[in-house]
């Protein structure tokens, strides 16, 4: 089941053509990779899809309805999810607070003016629970500000997962985040992400991340779509290889 | 338990004060009361919305010159019927001013919440055979609760006491209020587009409609001090009108602390006394509060509360 | 015909001072990101000095020489302001945006009982000035010279600014640091005193619009919150931190004030503010303005 269908997508900045005429589709509960240099044009995919932005040419389907030119809102209430390369959080809220602001926008409650959000005892456990999920439990009352940098990311991603989305696209999840690191966070975000059977797109740009966790890549390259397939495939295609893999692929071997 | 028994010494205080003090100093008071409610209406922007607003002389004004009117030109003597005035036409207002300034933030939204706000100031100014001028317009003590209370008395004793408990109780009543509102699931909703606008959109908040709101509820607030006030002081002048009247209303919000909310009360209080003592004291009082002022900005930026808070829990 | 004549120069003469008064503060604005709320009592301090020291040579010295001295008002504001500028505004840079606001506005509290102190509540003035140069005829309508002096001054102010900022070295360090703090930092750029030049220059040119409208209106207390709030709504218009702005806002705020104050006097100050908010709402920047 094809879940999000984008055809003949292309965004431009002034000159610059950032997105160049991608076709590009997710299947429901598929784990997608989304790799490529930096310029390559995998952010721009994503805000194109996420709303941020507004394609030049082209059509974005979700789930059969075309939703090319609705705002951020409705995409978000049809189930399209996002998050940060950089951290994007609300910093002087608790971390509990992160994490329920979505449950509350999501269920329209954030329209209450005269009820106490912390009496809201449906939110506060579904809340809870979100940061279970995440191995965040722990933390609920600290700040977000107060986190550190691998958790801040985790939360990153738990805020977009508060949703209720279908559709999950994480802009690079363990940036900035030390090696030894990163295997923790991916674990949780896919073991959270294919329990419940949620679409995910991930940017991520460490070769040993991409080929252990999705099950299908697609390779950007100067605004174009590369190569698409499942790891292996990827792994032996010649001018992924010659593009950019090769360096990463000789080293491991 | 320690906030419990802090509040229950300062609601008995200010319960017993027409009775203990001097007529004037429940006066003083009231006034401080009444600023304290413009300050908290403020500071749902500047504290939670994170928009600092040079143009809430506006509300004010439009509150207490609506009380003014509707005395002047349709003879209400009614205290609530005065206060639903006053709370409509500074709600009207700032929901119209609202839409033009929510699409901005930062210095932006600043000097477009001053320019509006002049409008009405330079309106009150040169309107001078509606608004009565520079003269302004003499406010009469208004009849309270439908003369609930018994016959009238001299104007002292009917400020210092009986208007005194009806500030009183709708201070209790507005801050009550305003307590929940900011923490309502909107409250937090407001917080998150202050501390992160992009995000908010994206966890499906519809962040200028929030601040939309945020600005309509406060300019209503700070409405209802105008009208309150107008009473009090029996003499509505362009003043509370022009920008370095909402330069105060900022100042008390500072002074007490904005990123507290029983700060802007405090500093609303504690201004009002500043104020009054340093104009009893000196010609030169603006000399004095411009002095505090940069004093604050420079080594208090938490203000009162906020610096207190740190100071009893250190980290 | 000559009525007609004598508003327009009217608003030219308006619009000269606006022009320096708004285009010091769009100035420090465009470098600094600071909005001066205290820049009204620099264009009062400027006024009064001019104003003092006129007064206090009229006696010894002949009237040319008293020309001379107008000048001792910018003087004194620009020195205003390099006191003021490391000392109140230099610790803030790195704090939010408000507090920025807040501390100009604690010195305009200050600076208007300075103003008080040091020259109580009469007005001041150097009419004597003003009177020595007498009118002249011009196309039917007779106007004091000592106005077109002033308009005079005004368009030197603007050409001499504008060659300032395009055609000297300082100028190009000035717009790289307005474009760009931290790429001028890193290009060797020395961003504090080039804050505290600006920031002395705009107070300068404050303090200029003063001194050269003293002849003409005696220095009063409240002068400067009328001139700073018509300062906003010219750099409103024309869009903060842009000097061409500066100048097309201050020539059709002193237009529509001209014709205002003539033909729809009640609601004059009310169309400034809205032809101001308007602006904004078509143009966030203001009409010269980058966003």
């Amino acid at each position: 089941m094809t879940l999000l269908e984008a055809t003949g997508l292309t965004k431009r900045f002034g000159e610059l053509v950032a997105v160049r005429d991608v076709d590009f589709v997710v299947g429901e509960g598929e784990v997608l990779a989304l790799i490529g240099s930096n310029g390559a044009g995998k952010t721009s995919l994503v805000n194109l899809v996420s709303g941020l932005l507004s394609p030049d040419a082209g059509r974005i389907a979700f789930d059969g309805a075309d939703v090319t030119r609705t705002s951020v809102h409705e995409r978000i209430d049809l189930g399209i999810a996002r998050s940060f390369q950089l951290v994007n959080l609300f910093d002087a809220l608790t971390v509990l607070d992160n994490v329920a602001l979505p449950i509350f926008a999501r269920e329209k409650r954030t329209r209450r003016l005269l009820a106490l959000a912390d009496r809201d005892l449906d939110v506060r456990e579904e809340a809870m629970q979100v940061l279970t999920h995440f191995g965040l439990e722990t933390k609920g009352y600290a700040t977000a500000g107060g986190l550190s940098h691998g958790e801040r990311k985790l939360l990153d991603v738990a805020v977009a997962y508060a949703l209720a989305p279908r559709l999950l696209l994480l802009d690079e999840p363990t940036s900035g985040v030390s090696t030894r690191e990163k295997a923790p966070i991916m674990d949780r975000i896919t073991a959270v992400v294919r329990s419940q059977r949620i679409s995910a797109v991930i940017i991520e740009h460490d070769m040993d991340v991409v080929f252990r966790y999705a099950d299908r890549i697609v390779v950007m390259h100067e605004g174009t779509v590369l190569a698409d397939g499942p790891p292996a495939e990827i792994r032996e295609h010649p001018q992924v290889n010659a593009v950019l893999l090769g360096k990463a692929v000789h080293a491991r071997g | 338990m320690r906030p419990a028994v802090a509040g229950a010494v300062v609601a008995a205080l200010l319960l017993a004060l027409p009775y203990v003090a001097a007529p004037y100093q429940a006066i003083l008071v009231a006034y401080g009361l009444v600023m304290g409610i413009a300050a908290i209406g403020f500071n749902l922007l500047l504290g939670y919305a994170g928009l600092l607003s040079f143009g809430h002389a506006a509300f004010f004004g439009v509150g207490a010159y609506a009380v003014a009117m509707m005395h002047k030109y349709w003879g209400t003597t009614s205290m609530e019927a005065a206060l639903a005035g006053g709370l409509l036409a500074s709600a009207a207002v700032a929901a119209v001013f609202g839409v033009v300034c929510v699409r901005y933030t930062r210095i932006f939204f600043s000097i477009l919440a001053l320019a509006l706000s002049q409008v009405l100031w330079s309106l009150a100014f040169k309107f001078f055979w509606i608004t009565g001028g520079t003269d302004g317009l003499r406010v009469p003590t208004p009849v309270l609760l439908g003369g609930l209370l018994g016959p009238p008395e001299d104007k002292i004793g009917y400020l210092s006491h009986r208007y005194y408990y009806y500030i009183l109780a709708i201070f209790v009543a507005a801050t009550a209020l305003m307590w929940l509102i900011v923490h309502s699931p909107f409250g937090k909703a407001l917080q998150a587009t202050r501390d992160n606008e992009t995000r908010a959109e994206f966890v499906g908040i519809r962040v200028r409609r929030y601040r939309w709101l945020a600005f309509l509820i406060s300019g209503a607030f700070t409405g209802l001090a105008g009208a309150l006030w107008a009473p009090l002081n029996g003499l509505v002048t362009p003043d509370i009108l022009y920008w370095p009247f909402s330069g105060e209303i900022v100042f008390l919000a500072v002074l007490g602390g904005f990123r507290t909310f029983w700060g802007p009360i405090v500093g609303a209080i504690v201004f009002n006394y500043l104020k009054t003592y340093a104009i009893g004291y000196t010609v030169y009082w603006q000399f004095l509060l411009g002095a505090v002022l940069i004093v604050l900005v420079l080594a208090l930026p938490d203000g009162i509360v906020g610096t207190l808070k740190k100071a009893w829990r250190p980290r | 015909m000559d009525t007609l004549i004598i508003n327009v120069l009217n608003a030219l003469l308006y619009a000269s001072i606006l022009f320096l008064i708004a285009g010091g503060l769009s100035l420090i604005y465009g470098v600094m990101r600071i909005v001066n709320l205290a820049h009204g009592g620099l264009y009062a301090i400027g006024a009064y000095v001019a104003a003092w020291s006129v007064g206090l040579l009229a006696a010894q010295a002949p009237t040319g020489v008293l020309f001379l001295v107008l000048p001792v008002g910018a003087v004194a504001a620009g020195l205003a302001g390099t006191l003021i500028e490391p000392t109140l505004l230099r610790p803030l840079y790195r704090r939010a945006e408000e507090y920025q606001l807040l501390i100009t506005f604690g010195l305009f509290l200050v600076l208007e009982d300075v103003t008080r102190f040091l020259w109580g509540a009469q007005p001041l003035s150097a009419t004597t000035l003003w009177a020595a140069l007498g009118s002249l005829e011009f196309l039917g309508a007779i106007y004091p010279v000592y106005n077109l002096l002033v308009i005079a001054v005004g368009i030197t102010a603007a050409a001499l600014v504008w060659a300032f900022v395009y055609r000297t070295r300082f100028g190009v360090v000035l717009r790289a640091t307005s474009q760009d703090r931290k790429m001028a930092a890193a290009l060797g750029v020395d961003v504090k005193r080039v804050y505290l030049q600006a920031f002395t220059i705009g107070c300068f040119m404050a303090g200029l619009g003063g001194a050269v409208i003293v002849p003409s209106q005696a220095a009063v207390l409240g002068m400067g919150v009328d001139a700073l709030v018509l300062s906003f709504v010219v750099v409103v218009i024309g869009g903060l931190g842009s000097l061409e702005g500066a100048l097309v806002g201050a020539l059709i705020v002193a237009f529509v004030r001209e014709a205002g104050i003539n033909w729809f006097p009640e609601i004059e100050l009310a169309v400034l503010y809205l032809i101001a908010a308007a602006v904004l709402l078509v143009r966030p920047a203001g009409l010269f303005g980058r966003a």
